[in-house]
């Protein structure tokens, strides 16, 4: 045997132990016997549309939560400005993140500045004097506040949603921050989807309301309250499941937020109807007791994103740091949401911009057909090749196999994901890989037309064959890099075969191939060969 | 030797035959551009229009109409009901509009079914939804991976096959400019991608890339073809699809390589006298290659076609229809192209070196 084959015989057979070493652990009969602890971890993972589960993508309002901010700071700031005997209108929150308020006298010009220098001096502040010696303010955010402020809230948003989903239980949740202040979330072999979003898309901003009473509902349903007051809809469960509303006038300022929460669980009333018990921490503890305390015999509305969920009596200064939620919640419901209210409010509303969900039978039917597909391809191409080019068709679809483990070995080894066009993908690759194989038996068909021995037209053939199979697969290689930068999940997945089965055919095409050959005229270079 | 389909030394004067297939790839061309213009363009999927997708399944077999009528009651925006599959129990429900969290479509199907359709239980196997904002933005990333596709080939064709890499440079970077102009006026991205494509022709054409020049008129061709083949038979187009366009661009490539490959080593061997007959010889030698790697290719195709199931069903066929074309294209237009693009005689030596001058070897 020649010295050189020798060598390239070492480095094939080793390249193919550790690509099957790697095919292994992704065929289920051996991934789960007792052979499974000598082989590596790494198996192929299945994409959502192939084992079930949903794929979203939430935008985060990053606009409403820097409003919100903005009108939190103009508050702080009237606050801090009373301190020091300074007094400012109501400051609003305008159109394009913009905070303005009126100061009373243009004489505390310079102490107002003074404060918002010193202690706000994240916002740019500009001032106009009006005629009647009153200052107008326009406070804006500075690009830089900005940014952290939007940064903030995206993190916190995805740090929400995780914490509610592992609460789901869900496992190998994916989550991640996207451009765009988008997050994608992904919960494979998930199967009751419409739950899940709902948890998830939840803002769950929980408050406290004193209501005011005395307003006529006729008045309050048409939006005319009193000044600090705002009218508010709330919701009844009737027996049959169903809705209905009715009008309830509250306090503008929560007396309590849901961020002071330290837990809440389903719980039981004496009538066996499900409610949700809360916690609070010792601040949330002591701020709910001085409420309680302050507005005896009033209603307490317990609003949750704008809907009053119910608004019991204050009937005495409650202790202990514990409330509920009543709401005629079916258990399910009482569930959900005590698992939102536990995670966290999210920073911002959030919107569902693209939504995928395949159910698990769906998966499993499309595994089925693309085992399918590709058997049937793959044992229409090896009849091909054995009846076009008998023996040489063999060696074909010998380092065809070898293709298959080493796209097999390539996705476990990288941790890719294969999806139903990741499929497709292999099955395309069958095609092609034995294009290589085409060009060059093509080839060595010419060179043995001219005369040459078949020792020697293998050699011509291999050699200038190799060129132009680079040549031709490294465009759609170039096709196949571009679909993985531009696409999505399922796009990529074949992508990512594509290129796989195109890198692995020029070595088993090109390397493998020539070594079998090599191995068949060894010794005998007279020998007839079958092509 | 085993079979051969294509005789060895077959003779067959392509280049002669190039009238009548610019007449046959017109007549394609005209009939999809037709459809495209009858259909108000290209029909998107939702991946690109954004909407609501779902694929029902019932227990029992139900008519389209009933789905329709049971659902009459709801107002869904733009709903159309196609079978899905064999059998009458699958359907694909679309509809135009998103609604929000409150408003979902499996909410309302669940409402609509259950009551008029109570004795007939249902599952929902998929339900695809794609906001307007994301359908834009995979609308520009599938213009823009299009169009980065046929602009990468044509700097690896002319670098590779005429040694003009420096040329390939000066290309792309006159592009790169282009872009941004166009990007900085504020042109729709269909717009710049339709202009870059034309001054990816005309640079190649002015910097004499002949061969490139050749082969991304015939990968425009074939991608053309496709679409309005697609269009013809009322295909949608979403992100497999153009999965699908994308890998017809990298594959037609495939087969004009291999025969530009030879064209390229015939002249260096000066086997013929005049372009014309180096060029149909090249091809003549390649034919049994071009057709038996394509015919590797479209088995895997038809049995993907007929086996791999409804969602890649579209997928396949695109691939199919795609995959033949580029076979067409590679022998009957992207070498008549580059003929029609040579100078009458096979430049000398001296001539070809100085080529080289003025870039790299």
């Amino acid at each position: 045997m020649r010295e050189g084959l020798r060598w390239r015989l070492l480095v094939a057979i080793f390249v193919l132990a550790v690509g099957i070493v790697y095919a292994l652990p992704s065929i289920p009969a051996i991934g789960t016997s007792p052979i499974k602890k000598f082989l590596p971890e790494e198996k192929v993972s299945l994409g959502l549309d192939l084992q079930g589960g949903i794929h979203l993508v939430l935008g985060v309002d990053v606009d409403k939560a820097l409003s919100n901010n903005l009108s939190l700071m103009g508050q702080d700031i009237r606050s801090l400005a009373r301190e020091d005997n300074i007094f400012i209108l109501q400051p609003r929150v305008m159109q394009g993140e913009k905070l303005e308020f009126v100061l009373l006298k243009s004489s505390q010009k310079e102490a107002l500045d003074a404060l918002l220098a010193k202690s706000f001096n994240r916002l740019n502040a500009e001032s106009t004097v009006l005629d009647n010696k009153k200052v107008r303010y326009t406070l804006t955010y500075t690009p830089e506040y900005k940014k952290y402020m939007s940064d903030l809230t995206l993190d916190q948003a995805v740090k929400t949603i995780r914490n509610r989903v592992d609460q789901f239980g869900v496992a190998e949740p994916d989550i991640r921050k996207q451009q765009d202040f988008r997050i994608q979330v992904q919960l494979p072999g998930l199967t009751d989807t419409e739950r899940a979003i709902k948890i998830i898309g939840k803002t769950a901003h929980l408050e406290f309301k004193i209501a005011r009473e005395g307003v006529d509902p006729a008045k309050a349903a048409k939006g005319i309250v009193p000044a600090g007051t705002e009218a508010m809809r709330q919701m009844h469960r009737n027996p049959d499941g169903s809705y209905s509303e009715s009008v309830i006038v509250v306090n503008k300022n929560a007396a309590l937020t849901g961020d002071t929460i330290t837990d809440a669980r389903v719980a039981y009333d004496n009538f066996n109807r499900p409610y949700v018990s809360l916690t609070f921490n010792s601040s949330g503890a002591r701020r709910f007791e001085e409420v309680t305390g302050e507005n005896l015999k009033k209603r307490m509305a317990i609003v949750l994103d704008g809907k009053v969920y119910s608004a019991p009596v204050i009937k005495d200064k409650i202790r202990g740091g514990h409330a509920s939620i009543s709401g005629g919640f079916t258990t399910e419901e009482a569930h959900d949401l005590a698992i939102v209210l536990r995670a966290g409010s999210l920073p911002a509303p959030v919107k569902i911009l693209e939504e995928r969900s395949v159910g698990p039978s769906l998966g499993q039917e499309s595994i089925d057909q693309g085992i399918t597909a590709t058997l049937v391809g793959g044992a229409l191409v090896m009849v091909f090749m054995i009846v076009y080019y008998g023996f040489s068709g063999l060696v074909a679809n010998l380092v065809l196999c070898m293709n298959m483990v080493f796209i097999v070995a390539g996705l476990a080894a990288f941790g890719a994901t294969l999806t139903l066009p990741g499929i497709a993908g292999i099955i395309l690759t069958l095609g092609m890989a034995v294009d290589a194989n085409v060009i060059i038996f093509e080839r060595i068909r010419e060179e043995l037309r001219r005369g040459l021995t078949p020792f020697k037209a293998v050699d011509e053939g291999f050699s200038s064959a190799t060129l132009t199979i680079f040549d031709a697969n490294v465009t759609t290689l170039l096709a196949a890099i571009i679909l993985y930068q531009f696409g999505t999940g399922p796009i990529r997945g074949f992508a990512v075969t594509l290129s796989l089965g195109i890198l692995a055919s020029m070595f088993t095409a090109i390397f493998c191939a020539r070594i079998i050959f090599g191995l068949w005229i060894n010794g005998k270079p007279g020998r007839k060969l079958s092509i | 030797m085993g079979l051969s389909i294509i005789k060895p030394n077959s003779k067959i004067d392509f280049i002669g035959l190039r009238k009548y297939c610019a007449i046959f790839s017109l007549v394609l061309i005209l009939l999809g551009l037709g459809s495209l213009v009858m259909n108000g363009g290209p029909k998107y999927g939702i991946d690109f229009s954004g909407g609501v997708l779902a694929q029902v399944r019932f227990d029992h077999a139900v008519a389209p109409e009933q789905i329709k009528d049971s659902l009459s009651s709801a107002k869904l925006q733009g709903l159309s009901v196609q079978r899905f599959g064999e059998d009458d129990t699958e359907y694909l429900l679309r509809i135009s509009s998103v609604g929000d969290v409150d408003q979902r479509l499996p909410d309302i199907l669940k409402a609509e079914f259950s009551k008029n359709l109570s004795d007939n239980p249902f599952t929902i196997e998929r339900l695809d939804m794609v906001g307007p904002k994301i359908g834009a933005d995979l609308r520009t990333a599938a213009l823009e991976a299009l169009y980065f596709a046929v602009l990468l080939i044509a700097i690896y064709i002319s670098g590779r096959f005429e040694q003009r890499w420096f040329t390939a440079g000066i290309m792309a970077a006159g592009l790169a400019t282009g872009m941004y102009l166009l990007d900085l006026v504020g042109a729709p991205k269909q717009m710049q991608v339709l202009i870059a494509m034309l001054l990816t022709l005309g640079i190649c054409w002015k910097l004499k890339l002949n061969y490139a020049l050749g082969a991304v008129i015939a990968l425009i061709h074939d991608v053309f073809i496709t679409v309005g083949i697609l269009s013809i038979l009322g295909k949608e187009f979403d992100l497999t699809i153009v999965a699908a366009l994308l890998t017809i661009v990298g594959y037609s490539l495939n087969d004009t390589i291999i025969v530009f490959d030879r064209i390229r080593e015939n002249i260096f061997q000066r086997t013929a006298p005049t372009y014309g007959e180096v060029i149909n010889k090249a091809v003549n030698q390649t034919l049994s290659r071009t057709l038996l790697t394509s015919c590797t290719t479209l088995l895997v195709l038809v049995s993907l076609f007929f086996f791999g199931g409804g969602i890649i069903h579209d997928f396949a066929l695109t691939l199919l229809v795609g995959v033949s074309i580029g076979t067409y294209s590679s022998i009957f237009v992207a070498s008549p192209v580059l003929y029609a693009f040579s100078p009458d005689e096979i430049p000398e030596p001296e001539v070809e070196s100085h080529n080289h001058a003025d870039g790299t070897v």
